[in-house]
C-alpha cells in the first residue's frame, strides 16, 4: 500500500470513526450548556445502537431505525431530566445509574427480542453514499453513509439553534447562571427538560450510526466506552460545536490511524492502538483541564426560593 | 378518629429512615414487575427466583455470599471514595489491576507457602490499585481534572491491557485460548466451608468493610476525610490540607477495589479472562449508593446485590428470562434509592 | 404627581419587624433618596414593591390605584425596575443578548437586530453600554449600566437602585449620577437605596430616612443637611468631636501594616490598611457590610492572599500563612458566616476537634475519649445546649455560635478574631458571646471585633475604628465615640472628623 492511497484511508475512516462521536459529543453539548452533566451517554448510545437496529430488523428499514433511536434518545434525555430536573438529585450517580439501566435494559430486550440467535444476526448496512466517486484518486474519501453527511447540516443547525434563537439563548443563559434566566422571565425547568431531550436524541442516533449504518450487528461490546470519550471531548470543543466537530475528527483520526497502523503490521501490540485514543484524550484532559471551565451552572440543580 | 397529615419540610424521625429502604426495595420491584409484564413472564414467579430461591438451599445461600464477595469489597471502595466527595468511578479499572497482579503472582509462587504466597498476592493487588487510581487522583488534585472521566477512561485502558496479555504473553499455552496460565496450586484461595464456593475472600471482604469503617470512624485522616466530603469550605477554614485529603483518599480506595480481583482470580477461576468482571466496579457504585456511604449498610447492600445477581441466574434457568434481568432490577434499585434518599428531609406530622 | 405610594406597609421576618406602618411617597421625576443604617428596612421595602416579598400590611397604590405585586415579572408589568447589588447578568453573554433575555419576541436571535435595538434604548436613556461587548469583560461600572438598561429596555418609569454605588470607584460614582440626572429628565421616577450621606445629599431631591423598620420622616435636600440626617438616622444629637486615637497603649500583639487585596468581584476589596491591636484591648471595626471587612477578617485567617503589606502577630508574618498554621501560632477566629466554619453533618464533638486534630491523635488514630471530654468539658464550660454526638446541624444558631467560641477560645489565643460574632443570635446568646469576649479580653487577649452592631461596637471596645470603601475612615477611643459619630464615619462623611 502505499503512502497517498494509506493516508487517504485513514480520513474516509476517520470520518466514519468520529461520526457517532460528533453525534453523542453533540447531544451531551446541548444538556451540559443546559446546565446538567448527563452521564446516561453512554446507555443512551448503547440502547440507541439496539433500538436502531432492533427496529431496523423488524420494519426492515433503517431510517425507521434511526428515527425510532432518536426517539428513544429524548425519551432517556427527559429520564435523566426527571431525576436532575425534577428532584435534583446528584448528577453523577443519576446519570451512571440511567447508563447502567439502559446498558442492562439493551442487553435483556436484546435476548428477549431475538430469542433464537446465540448471535444477532445481522442487517444489511445502510449503503454508503458517494456523491463524488467519480473524482480518482480523492474520491473514495467521500464513501460515507448519509448520516455522516447529515452532520454537515445538522452542526451548522446546532450552531445556529444555539446562537441564532432565542431558545439557545435560554438554552445558555440557564447554564451559566439559571437565577438571573429566572429573574428575566425564562422557564428554567422546562428549557432543561427540551435541551435533554434534543441532547438525548442526538447520542442515541449516534449509537444507532454503529449498529445500523456502520457495521449492522449489534453486540454488547459495540459502544465500548465511547459515551465517556465524549464526555472528555466536549471538554476539548470548548463547549462549543465547532469544538465539537475538532475534537470528534481529531479523536476519530487518531483511532483510524491505530486501526491502520495495526493493520500494516507495526511492531506494537494491536491493543496499544485501541487503547490510544483513551490515553490521549486524558492526557489532552490534563492541559485543558486547567484553562477551560464549562458552563457555570453544571452540576448545581436549580430551585427556586 | 380521624387523622389528618401534613409533609413538612423537617428531617424525618427516625422510623422513616429506616422505613426508607424497605419502601425503595418495593417500589423498584413494582417497576420490573411492568417490565416483566411487557415480555408476559410472571411478575411473582420472577421474584420468587430472584429474591427468595437462592436462599432457599444452603448451596445456592452461600453462592449468594460468593457472589457478594467482589462487590462487598468495591461498595468499600466506593464508600470510601464518596465520602470524602471523591467520584471514583475507576473501581472496575482498579479490580482489573488487583486481578492482573494476582494471576501473575499467582503463578510466580509455586515455590512458597500458602501463607506466603496469598498475602504477597494481596498485597500485590492492593498496590496494583494504588497504582490505577494513581493518575486520576494526581491530576485532579494538581490540576483539578475531573476524576470522573479520567477514572471511566482507565477502566478502558487497562481491559485493553488485559487483551494484549492475553492475546499475546499470557495466552494460555495449552488451550490456545485468550485465558492465562492457571496460577499454583499455593496460591489458590482455600474454601471456607465443603460443598460451595465459599473461599477466603469473603473474610477479606469483610475486613476491607471493618478497614473502611475503622478508617472513616477512627482515624484522624477518615475524620478529615468525611469533613471534606460534607464541608470543603469549612474544612478549609479549619485548616484541612483538601488536596493531601482527596488523594489519599482515591489510593486507599483504589487499593481496596484491587483487592477485589484477587477474590475472583484466586478464589473462583484460578487464571484471568477479560470476562470475569460482571461490573463489579460499577455495582460497587450501587452499593455505596444504597448503603448512603456507611460502609456497613454498603456491605449489606452488597449482599442484597448478590443475592439479585444470583437469583438473576435461577430466573435465567427456571424462566427462560435473560440474566441480565438482574442487572436492569439492580440499576432501578439504584435510581429508586437516589430518590427515595430525599424524602429524608421531610417528615409527615399528624395535624389534630 | 404621585406615582407610588406605599402606606403602612410592615412586614416580619420571624422574630424580626423589618418594616413597621412604613409609609412612602414617590412623586414623577424625582430621585428619591431612602437612607438609613443596615438593617434599617430599607431593601426590605422596596424588595415587597418590586415583588420579591409580600407585605404583611399595608398597600401599594400605582398612579392611584391600589396593585397587588406577586413577582418581580408582576412589577415589571407595572412599570417597576431593581437594579440590586448583586447583579444577574450572565457573564459568558453579550450585554445585548443579557439585555433581551426572555424578552425578545419570535424565534429568531439576530444579534446585529438585538445590537441595533440596544443600541437605540441606550441612546435614548443616555446609558452608555456596549451591545457587542461579553459581560465579562466589563467592569462593575459598565456592569451595572447593563442591569439599569436591562430594567429600562422592559419599558419601566421606575428605577429602585439599591447600594448603586457600593461597588463604584468615585468615576463611576459620576458617571452614574449623570445618568441618573439624565433619565430623570426623562420623566422617570428614580428611589435611590443608600446609607452615604454625601451621596444622598449630592443626588436627590427628597429624603426619607428608615431607622429600625420606622419610617424617621422625609425632607426636601434643599431643607436638610448633612448632620440633620445623621441625627435622623441615628436619633441622637450629635455633638463635638474628638481626636483621632491610633496607638494602642500596651503591647502589640496584631500588627497590619498597609495591607491591600482584592475582593471575589475582581474589585479591590482593601486598601493600604493600617491597624494595630494591643493585647488586654478590643479593637471594635465598625462599617457598613460591604466595606472591606469580610476580606480583611479572611485575610487574617489565611484564608484570603493580600497583594501588598504585612500582617504580623507579635514577631511572626502571618499573611502568607494556611488557616492551620495561624490557628497554631494562637489565633481564635469566629468566622461571620457560621456554615463556613462548622460542617453540618459532623458531630459536634468532631467540629469542636477538627481544628486541632493533631492534639487529638496518637498514630494517625484518633483518641475519642480525649474527643468526648473535650466536648464535653467545652460543652459545659460554654453552656451549650447540645449532646457531643448531636449532629452540629440540628443545634440552634446561638448554640453554633457558642460552639465556635468554644473552639477559638479554649486554648486561650493570644488573639481572637471575632466577626460579625452576634448575628442572627437571640438576646442571650448574644449577651453570653459578649461577655466571653470580655473575658478573653481581660485574661490578656488581643480582640479584633469586627461588627455592624454599632451598640455592641460601643459596649465592648476600647478603641474603633471603622471601614469605609475598603479604607480606615477613622480610629478613635471608644471614650470619645457615640453612635452618631460612628455612623458618620461609616457612611463617609469625614470632614466631621477634620474639624477638630
Amino acid at each position: 500500500m502505499n503512502l497517498e492511497s494509506f493516508i487517504l484511508g485513514v480520513i474516509a475512516s476517520s470520518l466514519r470513526v468520529s461520526t457517532p462521536l460528533i453525534y453523542g459529543t453533540l447531544g451531551e453539548l446541548f444538556c451540559e450548556r443546559s446546565g446538567v452533566l448527563n452521564l446516561g451517554i453512554e446507555g443512551t448510545m448503547f440502547m440507541g445502537a439496539f433500538s436502531g437496529f432492533a427496529i431496523a430488523y423488524f420494519t426492515g428499514s433503517p431510517e425507521l431505525g434511526i428515527l425510532g433511536a432518536l426517539l428513544i434518545g429524548a425519551l432517556s434525555g427527559l429520564l435523566m431530566g426527571f431525576f436532575a430536573v425534577k428532584l435534583g438529585v446528584n448528577q453523577h450517580v443519576s446519570g451512571l445509574g440511567i447508563t447502567l439501566l439502559l446498558t442492562g435494559l439493551s442487553l435483556f430486550l436484546s435476548r428477549v427480542v431475538f430469542p433464537e440467535f446465540r448471535v444477532l444476526p445481522s442487517i444489511e448496512n445502510m449503503p454508503p453514499w458517494n456523491p463524488l466517486a467519480g473524482i480518482p484518486w480523492l474520491g473514495q474519501i467521500f464513501e460515507q453513509y448519509w448520516l455522516t453527511y447529515a452532520l454537515i447540516l445538522i452542526l451548522p443547525f446546532s450552531w445556529w439553534l444555539l446562537y441564532r434563537t432565542n431558545f439557545g439563548l435560554k438554552i445558555r443563559a440557564v447554564g451559566e447562571n439559571p437565577e438571573a434566566a429566572d429573574g428575566a422571565g425564562v422557564n428554567v425547568y422546562q428549557t432543561r427538560y427540551f435541551a435533554l431531550a434534543i441532547g438525548g436524541g442526538l447520542m442515541a442516533v449516534g449509537g444507532a450510526f454503529l449498529s445500523v449504518a456502520q457495521l449492522g450487528a449489534f453486540s454488547p461490546g459495540i459502544i465500548a466506552g465511547r459515551g465517556w470519550v465524549c464526555i472528555a471531548l466536549i471538554i476539548f470543543a470548548n463547549w462549543r460545536p465547532l469544538g465539537v466537530l475538532w475534537g470528534g475528527l481529531l479523536f476519530g483520526g487518531v483511532f483510524a490511524l491505530g486501526l491502520r497502523l495495526q493493520t500494516m503490521g507495526m511492531k506494537l501490540p494491536y491493543e496499544t492502538f485501541l487503547a490510544l485514543p483513551y490515553i490521549v484524550t486524558i492526557i489532552a484532559l490534563a492541559f485543558a483541564g486547567r484553562k477551560v471551565t464549562g458552563p457555570a451552572a453544571v452540576l448545581k440543580p436549580y430551585k427556586r426560593e | 378518629m380521624k387523622f389528618r397529615f401534613r409533609i413538612e419540610r423537617t428531617p424525618s424521625p427516625l422510623w422513616m429512615i429506616a422505613l426508607l429502604p424497605v419502601i425503595a426495595v418495593v417500589i423498584t420491584f413494582v417497576i420490573s414487575m411492568l417490565i416483566l409484564q411487557i415480555v408476559k413472564a410472571n411478575p411473582f414467579e420472577a421474584f420468587y427466583y430472584i429474591l427468595i430461591s437462592p436462599l432457599s438451599t444452603r448451596t445456592s445461600a452461600l453462592e449468594v455470599l460468593v457472589k457478594a464477595t467482589p462487590l462487598i469489597l468495591t461498595s468499600s471502595a466506593v464508600t470510601l471514595a464518596f465520602a470524602s466527595g471523591y467520584w471514583n468511578i475507576g473501581a472496575e479499572g482498579q479490580f482489573f489491576a488487583g486481578a492482573i497482579t494476582a494471576a501473575f503472582l499467582g503463578t510466580q509462587v509455586g515455590a512458597m507457602p500458602s501463607y506466603i504466597a496469598i498475602p504477597l498476592m494481596f498485597m500485590g493487588a492492593f498496590l496494583a490499585g494504588m497504582i490505577w487510581a494513581f493518575i486520576p487522583a494526581w491530576l485532579k488534585v494538581k490540576m483539578n481534572v475531573d476524576e470522573v472521566v479520567t477514572t471511566l477512561l482507565m477502566n478502558y485502558v487497562i481491559l485493553f491491557f488485559l487483551s494484549f496479555l492475553l492475546n499475546g504473553p499470557w495466552r494460555d499455552p495449552v488451550s490456545g485460548w485468550p485465558q492465562s496460565p492457571a496460577i499454583a496450586d499455593s496460591a489458590v484461595l482455600p474454601k471456607l466451608l465443603e460443598r460451595s464456593r465459599l473461599h477466603l475472600g469473603f473474610i477479606v471482604a469483610i475486613m476491607a468493610v471493618i478497614l473502611v469503617w475503622f478508617i472513616l470512624s477512627k482515624t484522624a485522616l477518615g475524620l478529615q476525610m468525611r469533613a471534606v466530603g460534607k464541608g470543603k469550605d469549612a474544612a478549609r477554614f479549619m485548616g484541612v490540607n483538601i488536596g493531601r485529603t482527596l488523594f489519599l483518599t482515591a489510593l486507599i480506595s483504589g487499593g481496596i477495589a484491587g483487592l477485589a480481583g484477587v477474590t475472583e482470580v484466586a478464589g473462583i477461576h484460578f487464571h484471568i479472562t477479560d470476562a470475569i468482571s460482571d461490573g463489579f466496579g460499577y455495582t460497587g457504585i450501587i452499593g455505596a449508593t444504597l448503603g448512603n456511604l456507611n460502609p456497613w449498610g454498603a456491605g449489606l447492600a452488597a449482599i442484597f446485590l448478590g443475592l439479585i445477581a444470583t437469583g438473576a441466574q435461577s430466573v435465567s434457568r427456571s424462566m427462560d428470562l435473560p440474566v441480565f434481568l438482574g442487572n436492569v432490577v439492580q440499576a432501578i434499585l439504584l435510581l429508586v434509592t437516589l430518590s427515595i434518599i430525599l424524602l429524608r428531609n421531610y417528615s409527615i406530622k399528624k395535624v389534630t | 404627581m404621585v406615582v407610588i405610594q406605599m402606606r403602612g406597609i410592615s412586614k416580619r421576618f420571624g422574630s424580626v419587624l423589618a418594616n413597621d406602618k412604613v409609609d412612602f411617597e414617590l412623586i414623577k421625576g424625582e430621585v428619591h433618596a431612602l437612607l438609613g443604617e443596615n438593617g434599617a428596612g430599607k431593601t426590605t421595602l422596596m424588595r415587597i414593591l418590586y415583588g420579591l416579598y409580600q407585605e404583611d400590611d399595608g398597600e401599594i397604590l400605582i398612579n392611584g390605584i391600589s396593585s397587588q405585586i406577586n413577582s418581580p415579572k408582576d412589577a415589571i408589568l407595572k412599570g417597576v425596575g431593581m437594579v440590586s447589588q448583586h447583579f444577574t447578568l450572565v457573564s459568558p453573554l453579550t450585554v445585548a443578548e443579557n439585555i433581551v433575555l426572555g424578552f425578545n419576541p419570535g424565534i429568531r436571535l439576530n444579534p446585529l437586530d438585538i445590537e441595533e435595538k440596544v443600541k437605540k434604548a441606550s441612546d435614548r436613556f443616555g446609558v452608555v453600554v456596549n451591545p457587542s461587548a461579553l459581560v465579562r469583560h466589563l467592569s462593575v461600572g459598565e456592569r451595572q449600566r447593563v442591569e439599569i438598561l436591562k430594567a429600562l429596555y422592559r419599558n419601566i418609569n421606575v428605577l429602585i437602585l439599591d447600594e448603586p454605588t457600593a461597588v463604584l470607584v468615585p468615576q463611576e460614582v459620576d458617571t452614574l449620577f449623570e445618568s441618573l440626572e439624565r433619565l430623570r429628565r426623562e420623566g422617570l421616577s428614580i428611589i435611590f437605596i443608600s446609607h452615604k450621606l454625601n451621596e444622598v445629599m449630592t443626588i436627590s431631591d427628597r429624603i426619607t430616612v428608615l431607622r429600625d423598620g420606622r419610617c424617621i420622616g422625609t425632607v426636601l435636600k434643599q431643607d436638610s443637611s448633612e448632620a440633620e440626617l445623621a441625627r435622623m438616622m441615628v436619633g441622637r444629637e450629635t455633638y463635638g468631636v474628638t481626636r483621632p486615637d491610633e496607638e494602642c497603649t500596651g503591647k502589640p500583639v496584631l500588627r497590619i501594616k498597609n495591607i491591600s487585596a482584592f475582593g471575589s468581584k475582581g474589585l479591590v476589596a482593601l486598601k493600604d490598611i493600617s491597624l494595630t491591636v494591643c493585647e488586654n484591648e478590643i479593637l471594635g471595626l465598625a462599617g457598613v457590610s460591604g466595606n472591606g471587612q469580610s476580606e480583611l477578617a479572611k485575610v487574617l485567617s489565611g484564608l484570603l492572599k493580600p497583594t501588598n503589606g504585612q500582617v504580623l502577630l507579635g514577631e511572626t508574618e502571618i499573611s502568607r500563612k494556611n488557616p492551620a498554621e495561624i490557628t497554631s501560632l494562637g489565633v481564635g477566629r469566629i468566622p461571620e458566616d457560621r456554615q463556613e466554619g462548622l460542617v453540618g453533618e459532623l458531630t459536634v464533638e468532631e467540629n469542636l476537634a477538627l481544628e486541632r486534630l493533631g492534639e487529638f491523635t496518637r498514630n494517625g488514630t484518633v483518641n475519642w475519649k480525649k474527643v468526648r471530654g473535650n466536648a464535653v468539658e467545652l460543652i459545659s464550660q460554654y453552656q451549650i445546649k447540645a449532646n457531643p454526638t448531636d449532629a452540629t446541624r440540628k443545634l440552634s444558631g446561638g448554640n453554633m455560635q457558642k460552639l465556635i467560641l468554644a473552639r477559638a477560645l479554649s486554648k486561650k489565643p493570644k488573639l481572637v478574631i471575632a466577626a460579625q460574632p452576634t448575628r442572627g443570635l437571640d438576646v442571650g446568646a448574644t449577651e453570653y458571646v459578649r461577655n466571653r469576649l470580655l473575658e478573653e479580653k481581660n485574661n490578656g487577649a488581643a480582640v479584633l471585633l469586627i461588627s455592624e452592631d454599632l451598640e455592641e461596637i460601643l459596649s465592648l471596645s476600647d478603641r474603633i475604628a471603622v471601614m469605609f470603601e475598603g479604607r480606615i475612615a477613622g480610629i478613635l477611643d471608644a471614650k470619645n465615640a457615640t453612635e452618631e459619630l460612628l455612623g458618620l464615619l461609616m457612611s463617609g462623611a469625614k470632614e466631621m472628623i477634620n474639624e477638630v
